[in-house]
C-alpha cells in the first residue's frame, strides 16, 4: 500500500484544476496509479450490483410475499409489512403510540446529553424525569394507561432501554469501583480489582446466562426477578468494570499535585474527590465513557440469546412468520441500518468533542 | 494503612482514635469487607437451599458421565457415548480453533485496511474509512445473523455451487477448499519448523554481532532464502510427490479437501471483518502517532524508506500498537462465545447444552468462566511479555 506518513497532513493543493487534484490523489506514482485502477474496478463490480439490489429492482408495494419473489432485488415490501413488529415488538398494536414516545424521549434526553448548554447539574434532574416518564409509559397502570407486563415490550424502545439504563445505573458503581481501586486501603482495592478483573475476563454472554440461570438460586425461595430485569442487571454489571477502568485511566492522568493541593486545603477524601479529582479526571474520559456507551448499545442486542425480545429478536421474529420466509437479508439489513445510524451519530459526536475538549491543552 | 502513616517516623505511642486516618481506615475496611462477606453468605446459604429443594447436587461428578448429545463439529474425536468433560474439551478446542485464526486473519486484514486508510491515494484511503465506519458500528452478532443467512438460505446448493477460484466451492453446505495430502506433508512441515527455528537464531546471532561490531547482517533476505529452501528440501526428501485433494460433488454433497461448516464459516467471517475494523483503527493510530521528526531524522541519516521503516518507525509505532491491539484480541476471543447464536459448538455452547441436560446450571458458569478467564490471562501474559520486550528502555 502506499502509506506515506512521512508526508505533510495536508499538502498544498493546486487549486483551480481538478486535474491536477486527480494526479495529485489518485495518479501521483505507477503504484498508486495501479491501486486506483484496481479499486475502481473493485467499486464497478460491487456498487451497482449492490444498489441494483436495494434500490433499482427492489420491490416496494407487493402485497405478498410470492410477488415480492418475483422482483430480482431486496423484497422491502416485506418492512413495509413488519415494521411495526420489528420496532415495537409485540407491544399491543393499539397502544403502540406509548413505545414510540418512549424512544423519542430516550433519544431526547441523548441528545440533550450531548449539548454543551445541557451540561448543568440539572441534567442529573432530566435524566431521573426522562426516566420515570419512559417506565410509566411502557408499564402504564396509571394516568389511565392500561397496564401492559414487561414481557410484552420489545423491539427499538427495549434496546434503547436496555442501553440507556445500563449506562445511567453503571456509571455511578464504575466511578466507585474505579475510586475504589485507587484507594489505599488494601482490602477495599483489592476486592475492586477482582471485581473487574473478573468481569472484563468473561464474555458478556456467560454474565447474561448467569443472570438468566444463577439469578433465581441466588435469591430466597419464593421471590422471583422478571427475566429482563436480570438482563439489565448483568448490563449494569458488565458495563461498570469497563468504565471502571476508563476512569482509573483519568483518574491516573491527575498529577499528584492536585491530590496534595487538596490535602493541603484540608479537604476530606470525598471533598477532594468531588470538588478537585472528579470533575478533571471525568473531562480527560468522556470521549473513551461515549465508545463504552456505543460499545454497550451494541452489546444489548446480545440478550437475543437469553430470549429477550429486543430489536434483532423482533426481526428475527419478523422473519420467521411462515408467510414471509426468506427474506432475512432484507430485515437484517434493515436494523443493521437503524443501529448503524445510532452507533454513527454517536461516534461522530465523540470525535467532534474529543477535538474540541482538546482545545484547552493546545499550544 | 493509608500513606501518611507511613511517611511519620515511628509515632511514640499508638492509641486507637477516631482522629487517627489508619484507625479509620481500618474500621472502613472492617466495614466494607463485612458487608461483602455477609452479601455473598446470604447469595450462597440461598443457593444452596435452593438446590437441595431441587435435588441438584452440586460437585464436579457430571463430567465423568455420559453426554448423550452430538457435536456438529470436532477437531478431536468425540462420540455421543463420550463424557460431559470430553465434550467441554472439544467446545474449548472449538473456541481455540476460531479465536487463533480469527486473530492472525483479522491482524492481516486489519493492518492492510488501517494502512489503506492513511494512504494518500483518496480512492483506497476513502473505501478503507467506509469500511471502517461500517464494520464496526454494527453489532457483531448481527453480522453473524447476517452471514449466516447469506450462506445458508442465499447460496446455492453443493449441485450448483458456486466457483469463485478452481477447486473452491461456497455452496449453502459451507466453503470447500482443496488440501494438500501425501507423505512429503510432514516433511515440507518439518523443514518449515526448522527454518522458522533457524531464523530465529541467526537473527540473536546477528543482533549480538550488530551491537557488537556495527556489522549488519542481511537478515531478510537470508530468512526468505531459508524459509522457502527448507520446505523445499523437505518435499524432495519426502520423495517429492505431492497430491492436491480437490473437493468433488459425490450424490447430494462434497467429498475430500478441507471443509468449513455454514456456521464455522459465518462465525470466522463476522469475527474477521468485525475485529479488522477495529484493528485498523489501532494500526492507523500508532503509526500516526510516530512524529514527523522520526521520518525526517532518519532520512537525514540516510537510511533508506525500507530501512527507515523497519528500524525507526515500527518500532515506535508498535509500542503504541502493543496494548490496545492485546484487547482487541481478547475481545475477538470473548466474542468468539456468540457463536452460540449461530450453533457452532464453541465452549458456551457446549457447556450451555450441559447445564440444560444436567442442570448444573453453576458449575456449568464457573467452567466456561474459568476457561475463558485463563485464555484471557495467558493472551495477556504472552502480550504484556513481548510489551515489556519492545517497550521504551530509558535511562
Amino acid at each position: 500500500m502506499s502509506a506515506n506518513p512521512s508526508a505533510a497532513p495536508m499538502a498544498p493543493r493546486a487549486r483551480g484544476s481538478r486535474l491536477a487534484w486527480l494526479k495529485e490523489n489518485l495518479f501521483s506514482s505507477p503504484l498508486n496509479t495501479l491501486l486506483t485502477v484496481l479499486v475502481a474496478w473493485l467499486l464497478a463490480m460491487a456498487v451497482p450490483a449492490m444498489l441494483d439490489w436495494l434500490l433499482f429492482d427492489a420491490d416496494f408495494t407487493a402485497r405478498t410475499a410470492q410477488e415480492c419473489r418475483q422482483a430480482q432485488g431486496a423484497c422491502w415490501a416485506f418492512i413495509a409489512e413488519k415494521h411495526r413488529l420489528i420496532l415495537f415488538g409485540v407491544y399491543p398494536y393499539d397502544e403502540q403510540w406509548r413505545p414510540l414516545l418512549a424512544t423519542l424521549i430516550l433519544i431526547g434526553i441523548m441528545v440533550c446529553s450531548a449539548i454543551r448548554y445541557f451540561w448543568k447539574p440539572w441534567l442529573g434532574l432530566l435524566w431521573l424525569a426522562a426516566l420515570t416518564s419512559v417506565a410509566v409509559l411502557m408499564w402504564g397502570g396509571v394516568f389511565g394507561l392500561s397496564h401492559v407486563e414487561n414481557d410484552r415490550w420489545g423491539g427499538l424502545p427495549l434496546t434503547l432501554i436496555l442501553s440507556t439504563f445500563g449506562i445511567a445505573f453503571a456509571f455511578p458503581f464504575g466511578v466507585l469501583l474505579a475510586l475504589g481501586r485507587r484507594s489505599h486501603m488494601p482490602a477495599v482495592k483489592s476486592l475492586c480489582i477482582i471485581y473487574i478483573e473478573l468481569i472484563r475476563g468473561v464474555p458478556l454472554i456467560s454474565l447474561l446466562f448467569m443472570s438468566s440461570v444463577m439469578l433465581p438460586l441466588f435469591l430466597p425461595e419464593g421471590f422471583t426477578i422478571d427475566k429482563l430485569l436480570r438482563a439489565q442487571i448483568a448490563i449494569i454489571l458488565f458495563a461498570a468494570a469497563y468504565i471502571a477502568e476508563t476512569v482509573r485511566g483519568g483518574l491516573q492522568a491527575i498529577s499528584k499535585g492536585q491530590y496534595e493541593g487538596a490535602d493541603s486545603l484540608g479537604l476530606s477524601y470525598w471533598q477532594q474527590t468531588r470538588l478537585i479529582i472528579l470533575p478533571q479526571a471525568l473531562k480527560v474520559v468522556i470521549p473513551p465513557l461515549v465508545g463504552i456507551f456505543i460499545a454497550l448499545f451494541k452489546d444489548t442486542s446480545l440478550v437475543v440469546i437469553i430470549g429477550i425480545f429486543d430489536l434483532t429478536q423482533a426481526a428475527k421474529a419478523a422473519i420467521a412468520d411462515a408467510a414471509w420466509r426468506g427474506f432475512s437479508v432484507e430485515a437484517y439489513v434493515f436494523i443493521a441500518f437503524i443501529y448503524f445510524i445510532f452507533c454513527f451519530a454517536i461516534s461522530r459526536y465523540s470525535q467532534g468533542l474529543e477535538r474540541r475538549l482538546d482545545k484547552g491543552y493546545q499550544r | 494503612m493509608t500513606k501518611h502513616t507511613s511517611s511519620v517516623p515511628a509515632p511514640p505511642r499508638r492509641r486507637l482514635s477516631w482522629n487517627d486516618p489508619s484507625t479509620r481506615a481500618l474500621l472502613y475496611q472492617v466495614i466494607v469487607v463485612g458487608i461483602v462477606g455477609f452479601v455473598v453468605w446470604y447469595l450462597v446459604s440461598n443457593t444452596l437451599h435452593n438446590l437441595s429443594v431441587r435435588n441438584i447436587s452440586t460437585g464436579f461428578g457430571f463430567l465423568e458421565r455420559e453426554a448423550g448429545f452430538a457435536i456438529g463439529e470436532s477437531p478431536v474425536s468425540y462420540t455421543p457415548a463420550d463424557t460431559y468433560g470430553r465434550a467441554v474439551w472439544v467446545g474449548l478446542l472449538n473456541t481455540l480453533r476460531v479465536s487463533v485464526i480469527g486473530i492472525v486473519l483479522a491482524t492481516l486484514l486489519g493492518t492492510l485496511i488501517g494502512i489503506a486508510r492513511l494512504s494518500k491515494n483518496r480512492l483506497v484511503s476513502g473505501v478503507a474509512s467506509v469500511y471502517v465506519e461500517v464494520m464496526r458500528n454494527i453489532p457483531l452478532l448481527l453480522q453473524l445473523f447476517f452471514w449466516y443467512a447469506i450462506i445458508t438460505e442465499n447460496m446455492p446448493g453443493p449441485r450448483q455451487a458456486l466457483q469463485p477460484l478452481p477447486g473452491v466451492f461456497i455452496s449453502n453446505r459451507g466453503f470447500l477448499m482443496p488440501s494438500l495430502q501425501g507423505d512429503a506433508i510432514d516433511w515440507i512441515l518439518g523443514g518449515f519448523g526448522l527454518a522458522v527455528v533457524l531464523v530465529l537464531m541467526i537473527g540473536h546471532w546477528a543482533r549480538g554481532r550488530q551491537a557488537a561490531t556495527g556489522q549488519i547482517f542481511p537478515l531478510g533476505s537470508v530468512a526468505v532464502g531459508l524459509l522457502l529452501a527448507l520446505p523445499l528440501a523437505g518435499w524432495m526428501a519426502g520423495g517429492a510427490e505431492l497430491a492436491i485433494d480437490v473437493p468433488v460433488l459425490k450424490g447430494f454433497n462434497f467429498a475430500g479437501g478441507i471443509a468449513l461448516s455454514p456456521e464455522f464459516s459465518a462465525l470466522l467471517l463476522g469475527l474477521v471483518i468485525y475485529t479488522s475494523a477495529f484493528v485498523a483503527e489501532v494500526v492507523r493510530s500508532g503509526i500516526q502517532a510516530v512524529g514527523q521528526g522520526q521520518w525526517e531524522a532518519a532520512n537525514a541519516l540516510g537510511l533508506p524508506r525500507a530501512r527507515a521503516l523497519r528500524l525507526v518507525i515500527l518500532p515506535q509505532a508498535l509500542r503504541v500498537i502493543i496494548p490496545p491491539m492485546t484487547s482487541q484480541y481478547l475481545n475477538l476471543t470473548k466474542n468468539s462465545s456468540l457463536a452460540v447464536a449461530i450453533g457452532y459448538p464453541d465452549i458456551v455452547s457446549v457447556v450451555n447444552t450441559t447445564l440444560n441436560q444436567t442442570g448444573q446450571a453453576i458449575e456449568g458458569i464457573l467452567i466456561i468462566m474459568a476457561a475463558y478467564l485463563t485464555v484471557s490471562l495467558s493472551i495477556s501474559v504472552f502480550m504484556n511479555w513481548y510489551n515489556q520486550r519492545i517497550a521504551l528502555v530509558e535511562r
